[in-house]
């Protein structure tokens, strides 16, 4: 049903008049022109669409855009608006990365972790990182970008 | 005009196109030719048809930044990074002032593509060349401008000083403004390496920033005003032909629908939209004849094969036959892989006054430029091709029907388009590494020693076919492979160059034998290896790793679950220790440590070449564990990361890499030659484990299982 469905992006305000059922990933990508989050296997299956919702990671090639009407969502766009984010810069000091098309899933989805658990074991982080797929094989170097990141957090910083 | 005029006729306009468009600055031309003069020949991979005009130009502009411009294209190898800091090095300029323009074919000059770990080992040495000539002549400009010898000059940072007298200073942005310069010097002699302070030291990569932040372009990150995704409506299965299609009810949903020739696709402004469109058109097939699946390719590809060609030989088979008092035969398989880049084939084209430009995700934009010319009826100067960052190549973007694909629709539909492949195009399109079988016929003798090598094999390709382990009775055969040459039929579907295609598969099948052999002789598989190995830098990589890893000499199976594995890739030479544990019910096997020592000469960005090793280690446990391409009658019936399993977090080891610093060597790529060890080194660590011999890729819990089952 096409119908305007408003929620908060980024940290303004936003509206779009769509088909309701249309997935977040597109309407993100070609009615809102944020690339930054990548199409990878349209089934949930990747995690390189990553994005929060409600503090949430979720999958937006699998997230009808209806179910977030009147939610937060944040992109990469929309993390370290005033300066790199903390996982971005350990990301970067890390190059926990290689072609960097799964990165913005990555860091979204750790983002995700840090605000759950501020201060995650290896294992947590391995946990919560392993439905996202890297082909580069940058996984050692993510781990230890969040683990870094964990720790120059300081709490409030996320 | 065939495809190599057509590539040299670019290369004339472009090198025109480019005086006329860059204007002032001081402009270096440098070919790969220029290379040999640099490279010890013995570790020079083989490779033919390099182009040997124009590779990159180099551009130091007025405002003193320095530019360098070339064909090659960054899949996230970090090649923007390391070709930085040799021109950097050799110029004297900071690191920082360094901007690269990478895969363009309107700005870089004519590149065959980025592949083989070929970035530095064909292209540096020209690159060092070019930037050491440039500083020569800013050198010389310099003297004549500060009245004061060359020799006594100093540059720092792109300042040049005489040390005599401090107020004599001129920059190299000063020296260039304003003038074309066209200067040429000849043997202006390399910095050494040992004198390095940018290069072989470790540097931050130049695409950090863009890939962090999520700005970074790839190919579908294009946009244009009216632009329309492109579906296109594929067959189900290789060899269908389409009968008929009904597209009224797409079109009656609002998509444009456009027939070329046998181009028949779906278009609407929203991309997902486009899909639901595709998904209303019905389209009949006429189904192929049944053919093989990925049970019957083994016994399909030892029938179909061309006959095998001599790649190796030496000595006498017969009289290593005499001597031996051990034979050991054994067949080696492994299946289809595929590339599954996480960025599947994207491209974007727009066409404005009569030019048609395309971002598209590929590892050869010159390759992709003549086939968009001849679909569209362009001249090649109407055509410019930019990769863009490329998200994961692998061999699988080594062309570009995508972009051929949304140059067709752009020109049919006079609109911007974007065709951008789901997962499943991408694995039924992909060309994947080739199924394989490797036979090896060894004998031993009674000293333990090997005197018979007979190596042959069928569907992977020739390269590293022929071993390097001295043995005096060899011969390697090969038919077939990813580069062509196949009968018709031999593969049902697309193959091509997978990460260090062919060897691989070869390497995977030589070292499980040299396993073997050094259990059936009852001595410690490293011992074995460094008694057949003269090789001093393929046993200086054993011993590193060895010392790393703590490996204690012991007979296999020791119940340990240790393993080794050694290889040469490009002139590379890699060697990996690993430590696995089995679970003897499931047969699931993880793989705990790593321990990979590589020696390329000497690394141009050390961490840079650390991401590799990582890279091709976290990546091999893929090929080795899980990955194969399931298939039927040419059904492809992989169509996502569901049935095919991608190595994942819970799959890593630690790992530990060592480089080898050879400072004296010739600088080599290092994107693919860990990954060849990583099919034997695990096969060979399970068997210290469990006893189990493990002859096919992938070593999925089932085959595990099945294997401890027999031995059993």
């Amino acid at each position: 049903m096409e119908r305007t469905i408003s929620f908060t992006l980024n940290g303004k305000p936003a509206s779009v008049k769509v088909d309701d059922e249309r997935m977040l990933l597109w309407v993100l990508r070609s009615d809102l022109g944020l690339t930054g989050t990548k199409f990878g296997c349209g089934e949930a299956l990747c995690g390189a669409c990553t994005v929060i919702v409600d503090k949430q990671a979720v999958r937006s090639c699998s997230t009808p855009v209806k179910d977030v009407a009147g939610k937060q969502i944040m992109t990469i766009e929309g993390l370290g608006q005033n300066g790199l984010h903390a996982i971005q810069q350990a990301f970067l000091e890390h190059h926990a990365f290689q072609c960097g098309y799964c990165t913005p899933g990555m860091i979204l989805t750790a983002y995700a972790l840090l605000l759950k658990t501020p201060k995650p074991t290896h294992d947590e982080i391995i946990r919560h990182m392993d439905d996202n797929l890297c082909r580069c094989g940058a996984h050692v170097r993510i781990v230890d970008a969040i683990q870094d990141a964990a720790g120059t957090a300081k709490g409030g910083a996320l | 005009m065939n495809q190599h005029e057509l590539n040299q006729l670019d290369v004339n306009l472009s090198r025109r196109g480019f005086f006329a468009a860059a204007g002032a600055g001081l402009f270096v031309f440098f070919g790969v030719n220029r290379v040999n003069a640099y490279q010890e020949p013995a570790r020079l991979p083989q490779r033919q048809n390099m182009p040997s005009d124009l590779n990159a130009y180099l551009r130091i502009g007025a405002d003193g930044r320095v530019t360098c411009f070339s064909g090659k294209v960054e899949l996230g190898q970090g090649c923007t990074t390391s070709l930085a800091q040799l021109l950097a090095e050799e110029l004297d300029v900071e690191y920082n002032s360094v901007d690269m323009v990478l895969g363009d074919t309107d700005l870089c000059p004519y590149d065959m593509g980025t592949f083989g770990s070929m970035c530095i080992p064909m292209f540096a040495p020209a690159l060092r060349a070019a930037a050491a000539e440039a500083r020569a002549v800013l050198l010389q400009m310099a003297a004549e401008q500060l009245q004061a010898p060359v020799e006594r000059l100093q540059v720092k940072a792109g300042v040049v000083t005489d040390p005599s007298t401090p107020a004599k200073r001129i920059t190299y942005a000063q020296l260039v403004e304003g003038k074309r310069i066209e200067r040429h010097l000849a043997n202006v002699p390399l910095k050494p390496v040992a004198k390095f302070t940018v290069a072989a030291h470790p540097a931050a990569r130049k695409d950090a920033l863009d890939k962090v932040t999520g700005k970074g372009k790839y190919a579908a990150d294009f946009a244009f005003p009216g632009l329309l995704h492109g579906r296109v409506v594929r067959p189900p299965a290789h060899g269908a032909k389409l009968l008929s299609a009904d597209t009224s009810a797409a079109e009656k949903f609002g998509a444009r629908v456009v027939r070329d020739g046998d181009l028949l696709a779906v278009l609407h402004e929203r991309p997902d939209l486009a899909d639901r469109a595709l998904g209303l058109v019905k389209a009949q097939f006429d189904p192929p004849p049944p053919t093989v699946d990925d049970k019957t390719i083994f016994d399909h590809l030892l029938k179909t094969a061309p006959p095998s060609r001599p790649v190796g030989a030496k000595g006498d088979l017969a009289a290593g036959e005499k001597v031996s008092t051990t034979i050991v035969e054994e067949t080696y398989l492994n299946s289809y892989v595929a590339h599954a880049p996480i960025e599947t084939h994207s491209a974007t084209a727009n066409i404005e006054n009569g030019k048609v430009t395309v971002w598209v995700s590929t590892q050869a934009p010159f390759s992709v430029k003549p086939q968009v010319a001849q679909a569209l009826g362009f001249t090649p100067q109407n055509v410019r091709i930019i990769a863009p960052y490329v998200g994961g190549g692998f061999g699988g973007k080594s062309a570009g029907p995508q972009a051929v694909e949304a140059a067709r629709l752009a020109k049919a539909t006079g609109k911007p388009v974007q065709v951008v492949w789901n997962r499943a195009e991408e694995f039924f399109y992909d060309t994947f590494r080739p199924a394989a079988v490797v036979k090896i016929r060894a004998g031993l003798t009674s000293a333990g020693k090997i005197a018979l090598w007979d190596f042959n094999v069928v569907g992977a390709g020739e390269r590293e076919a022929d071993s390097f382990y001295d043995i005096p009775n060899k011969r390697a055969l090969s038919a077939g492979g990813w580069q062509g040459g196949n009968p018709p039929g031999m593969h049902p579907f697309g193959v091509g160059p997978w990460r260090a295609p062919s060897v691989n598969t070869n390497s995977f099948a030589r070292e499980s034998h040299m396993d073997i052999l050094a259990a059936k002789a009852g001595i410690d598989p490293l011992e074995f290896r460094l008694n057949h190995l003269s090789d001093a830098r393929l046993r200086r990589v054993l011993e590193a790793a060895a010392k790393q890893f703590g490996w204690k000499a012991a007979k296999a199976p020791s119940g340990r679950g240790v393993g080794v594995a050694c290889g040469v890739y490009s002139g590379a030479c890699s060697a990996t220790m690993a430590e696995v544990s089995v679970n003897k019910t499931t047969g699931h096997v993880q793989v705990k440590r790593m321990v990979s020592a590589l020696d390329v000469g000497w690394a141009v960005n050390p961490d840079g070449m650390r991401q590799q090793m990582e890279g091709c280690l976290t990546m091999g446990l893929g090929y080795t564990l899980t990955e194969e391409v399931h298939f039927k009658d040419g059904e492809v019936l992989d169509r996502n990361f569901g049935s095919y399993e991608l190595p994942r977090f819970s799959w890593l080891p630690k790992i530990e890499t060592i480089l080898i610093d050879n400072p004296g060597a010739a600088a080599l790529g290092g994107g693919e030659p860990p990954i060849i060890t990583v099919g034997a080194v695990v096969a060979n660590a399970i068997y210290d484990a469990v006893g189990a011999r493990m002859l096919q890729l992938p070593m999925t819990p089932e085959r595990v299982a099945e294997a401890l089952k027999k031995k059993a």
